[in-house]
């Protein structure tokens, strides 16, 4: 659109969500907020190369060797034994750093489930040269931990609320836009599916099954879309009743396009300002679990089990203090962005100041011509 | 035999005010009064350098379209304008109201002068009862106790005609009619016998039948109180029939003040006359012999279901007649007036023409077939043949599309072959025909003023080359002199493509000049019918009297 009116010269002016967005940005805190979010995030799904126990390169005896992708067995490095290759062993790393020969460790060289056997430290260890946040009680890098676990419980809040919204739009703007019985009967259902005991149902699922990933997003989705559906709800019904969607109605448009294009556009604005507090409130909701060990398996890098553990030694405090300021800073940065985006949303807000960025008005009257 | 000379005579003979009572001295001085919002570029003043005075006891009526700064001078006379500047000075008795303490400035509002608003509904609390609020005033500045202020507070609702005031008194605003809320808000205002009045528009949201009758009280009280009511209105029919002087205003200046009479005989400054010469023309052509009928609704019925009261509402519903049993033919070319206050089924009817309603009985015949039993297909074309303009130019086009969007979307629906810019073409082409011109192609409705947002409304109806358009209310949201231009864009459609309206309207002015024929509707039956000028001229039916007799007042 933007390049075509430029083609064209015509002049086009800032859409709402432009203007949303202009509005955004001058919340300083919500913005440089979602810059570090994005940032940290981005940083944490390259989480296998900043943080892993295996090289990413090895120059051995003139050949590469690129471990971080592919497993070679320790005699590969003349090692003694056809098991994988240890590369916190002493000896390993001993054969491939000298004799002309290197390798490019990653920043952190611990992966989330690497246990040091050559640790000098009882676990669960401080912060030191090697740990630089320390182990747990299993002798895993705390550091890898947080970062893998930070990336898990991101992953796991956006898959949250994009399925909540999913549903919860659709289900809102069916009933809001349809109204009458199916409105009616529908509210009643999920009256009555909200009154369920959410945290039971997790504990017997977890008994049933296999706690997993999947089953925590799909169990929690079960419920997470009804707060939602209300809103949009609310929305469709407001603007059902509007002259404009009225005047589409009367163009001949059939339901499913009055919905798509003209009133899920301007409804969207409580699902978009809520994003951020739902995100960090599906984290929170893992965390706690996790915390409860009703959460997922315990291999996954998790930062309710890393809480768990930092209550079970409390003497080790590097583990619960970083693990909080991990949860305080990412919960911190939503709620600052969820802030940020009220306000972008908020047409009462500060129009004054955007006016100088938007287009002037057409003067006002007639153009030449209009008048008889 | 034409109507409208008749009716200009009897306006001219409303023209004269009757005599006040006693104006006295000067009671309030505005003097060079100016009102800024925001600081340094952004700046905006909304009122220049005004100046005007009330004398004690007299009528005065501030007059201007939307965006003149009226009811900013108002507001800005009681303190009430919100992150504003003042500059200038407001004396009243011998006090600069702008530099006056905000505890003198409390003491002040509501005792000395009181505001009346616009909108009854949202100026009353809606979590009191009426009664409470009057009280409240009363215990706030009077310092009387509950019983007395009781007392003195259902004598007020009783003197400002409500009937049955002492039940009212416990009656919350929802529970009161649009005329009751306003006579309520009257009392509220008159309850510390102000020395002045401000009218914000006081009968806009009313019907116009209620609207006389607030003006005669209005007037009635003024005399009795012996204040001085300022009104702020857009109408100049009210300012001809209520003030003893008046002042004119555009984009927050003062451009004309004098005697009523004499403004409204020799008008000094171009935009007097401009807006005084906005009353709607009449540029209707007659019909072609034997035009053919395009529309044709007989016995039309719309029933609502009613919740039934009490208990026998869980087993059943009411049936409320919105639209009984109304007939009409359109012809090719015509225009029908539906003339009616609200409440009279008159939107109902449009709806349920254009089958946005479903009907309960009758049968409605558009170029000669139905909407029940047609199919889909056929569905869509009779939508593209008879289209729809609605009254409020800011609900009626979505806020997240673009105008080529807006205006495109119809053809993309109906003639789903065409090419990007064939398209684009159109919209140009219609765009034009409303009097905008290509570079509204990419902006946002809420860039544009009310009458442009009615032309873009306008542009997208008619790129689908329609033969009946149902234009509801389609000028009542706009100024005077907009609602001449869109009017007047109207008549000349209707002369180029020989179109049909069916133009709803409260306005007996706007109908007179648009329609051939005219319908008036009182809840939901039809109650005269026939050529706009003998029912105009001659109206049989008594509710077209009484209307008619409301119109000389309330319509512009």
């Amino acid at each position: 659109m933007k390049s075509l009116s430029q083609a064209t010269g015509l002049p086009h002016s800032l859409s709402p969500r432009q203007r949303a967005w202009q509005r955004f940005r001058r919340n300083r805190l919500g913005y440089w907020s979602l810059i570090l979010f994005v940032a940290i995030f981005v940083l944490s799904l390259c989480a296998e190369v900043l943080s892993s126990n295996r090289p990413l390169v090895v120059r051995y005896k003139d050949e590469w060797y690129f471990p971080i992708v592919k497993v070679y067995p320790e005699t590969t490095f003349d090692g003694d034994f056809a098991t994988p290759a240890d590369y916190l062993d002493p000896y390993i790393r001993d054969r491939i750093t000298s004799n002309g020969n290197f390798a490019v460790f990653p920043l952190n060289r611990y992966s989330y489930d690497s246990l040091n056997y050559f640790a000098k430290e009882p676990n669960p260890a401080p912060p030191s040269a090697e740990n630089w946040l320390g182990t747990d009680d299993r002798g895993r890098d705390i550091l890898a931990r947080l970062l893998y676990g930070f990336r898990v419980s991101v992953l796991f809040g956006m898959a949250l609320t994009v399925l909540g919204v999913l549903i919860g739009t659709l289900t809102g703007a069916l009933m809001g836009f349809f109204g009458g019985r199916f409105d009616l009967f529908s509210q009643r259902a999920i009256e009555i599916w909200s009154s369920m005991p959410e945290l039971y149902l997790l504990i017997i699922f977890a008994s049933i099954f296999e706690p997993s990933l999947a089953l925590l997003i799909i169990l929690l989705s079960l419920f997470g879309w009804m707060g939602l559906s209300d809103y949009v709800r609310a929305e469709f019904y407001r603007n059902r009743s509007l002259d404009y969607v009225k005047a589409a109605r009367a163009l001949g448009l059939s339901n499913v396009q009055i919905m798509w294009r003209h009133i899920l556009p301007n409804s969207l604005t409580p699902v978009i300002t809520f994003l951020p507090f739902r995100m960090s409130a599906a984290i929170l909701a893992l965390t706690s679990l996790d915390f409860l060990g009703l959460g997922v398996p315990p291999t996954t890098p998790s930062l309710g089990e890393l809480l768990a553990q930092g209550k079970g030694n409390l003497d080790a405090w590097w583990i619960s203090l970083s693990t909080f300021a991990v949860l305080v800073v990412t919960l911190l940065l939503l709620t600052f962005m969820g802030d940020a985006l009220r306000d972008a949303f908020d047409t009462r807000l500060g129009l004054a100041a955007l006016r100088g960025r938007v287009a002037p008005k057409v003067p006002a009257g007639a153009p030449a011509g209009a008048t008889p | 035999m034409n109507v409208v000379p008749k009716l200009r005579e009897a306006e001219a003979m409303l023209a004269d005010p009757p005599p006040s009572p006693s104006t006295g001295g000067t009671l309030i001085c505005v003097d060079k009064l100016s009102v800024t919002f925001g600081h340094g570029d952004d700046a905006t003043r909304a009122v220049r350098e005004v100046s005007f005075d009330l004398r004690a006891g007299e009528r005065y009526a501030l007059v201007g379209e939307s965006g003149s700064g009226k009811t900013v001078t108002a507001l800005a006379m009681l303190r009430l304008v919100e992150d504003a500047h003042y500059d200038g000075a407001i004396r009243f008795q011998d006090r600069n109201l702008l530099d006056v303490s905000d505890r003198e400035m409390r003491a002040i509002r509501g005792a000395e002068i009181a505001m009346i608003f616009q909108e009854p509904m949202t100026a009353l609390n809606p979590l009191y009862t009426i009664g409470n609020q009057i009280v409240e005033t009363l215990a706030l500045h009077e310092g009387l106790d509950r019983r007395a202020a009781r007392e003195r507070a259902i004598a007020l609702l009783e003197r400002t005609g409500i009937s049955d005031a002492a039940h009212r008194f416990d009656s919350f605003p929802h529970q009161l009619s649009g005329g009751q809320r306003q006579r309520a808000m009257i009392a509220m205002a008159l309850a510390c016998r102000p020395k002045l009045l401000l009218a914000d528009e006081p009968t806009t949201a009313l019907d116009v039948t209620i609207r006389a009758q607030i003006m005669d009280l209005l007037r009635d009280l003024q005399t009795e109180f012996g204040m001085a009511v300022m009104l702020i209105t857009h109408d100049l029919n009210l300012v001809r029939s209520f003030a003893q002087r008046v002042g004119v205003m555009e984009k927050g200046v003062m451009v004309e003040t004098g005697d009523t009479a004499q403004v409204f005989a020799s008008p000094q400054h171009p935009y007097t006359r401009k807006l005084i010469d906005s009353r709607p023309r009449r540029e209707v052509l007659p019909l072609v012999p034997l035009a053919p009928t395009l529309l044709e609704a007989r016995g039309l019925c719309v029933n609502y279901a009613r919740k039934r009261k009490g208990i026998s509402g869980w087993f059943g519903k009411d049936q409320f007649a919105a639209v009984k049993d109304v007939d009409f033919q359109l012809r090719e070319g015509e225009t029908i007036g539906i003339v009616g206050e609200s409440g009279s089924g008159k939107t109902t009817l449009a709806h349920a023409v254009l089958a946005l309603q479903r009907k309960s009985a009758g049968t409605i015949h558009f170029l000669g077939s139905s909407f029940d039993g047609a199919t889909r297909k056929d569905r869509c074309e009779m939508r593209s043949r008879m289209q729809v303009v609605f009254q409020d130019p800011f609900g009626s086009l979505s806020p997240r599309m673009t105008i080529e969007q807006i205006v495109g979307e119809g053809l993309g629906l109906h003639q789903p072959g065409l090419s990007r810019d064939a398209m684009r073409q159109q919209v140009i082409e219609a765009l034009r025909e409303v009097g905008l011109d290509r570079t509204a192609l990419g902006r946002y409705p809420h860039e544009f003023s009310g009458g442009q947002r009615q032309r873009i409304a306008i542009a997208r109806v008619l790129i689908l080359k329609p033969q009946v358009l149902v234009l509801d209310e389609p000028t009542s949201a706009l100024d005077v002199s907009i609602q001449q231009q869109v009017l007047g864009l109207l008549s000349q459609l209707q002369h180029k493509y020989n179109l049909s309206y069916l133009f709803i309207s409260h306005d007996l002015a706007v109908i007179r000049a648009m329609a051939h024929r005219v319908i008036v509707m009182k809840a939901g039956e039809v109650v005269e019918a026939g050529e706009t000028e003998s029912v105009l001229g001659a109206p049989q039916h008594p509710y077209t009297r009484k209307l008619m007799a409301a119109a000389q007042v309330g319509a512009a």
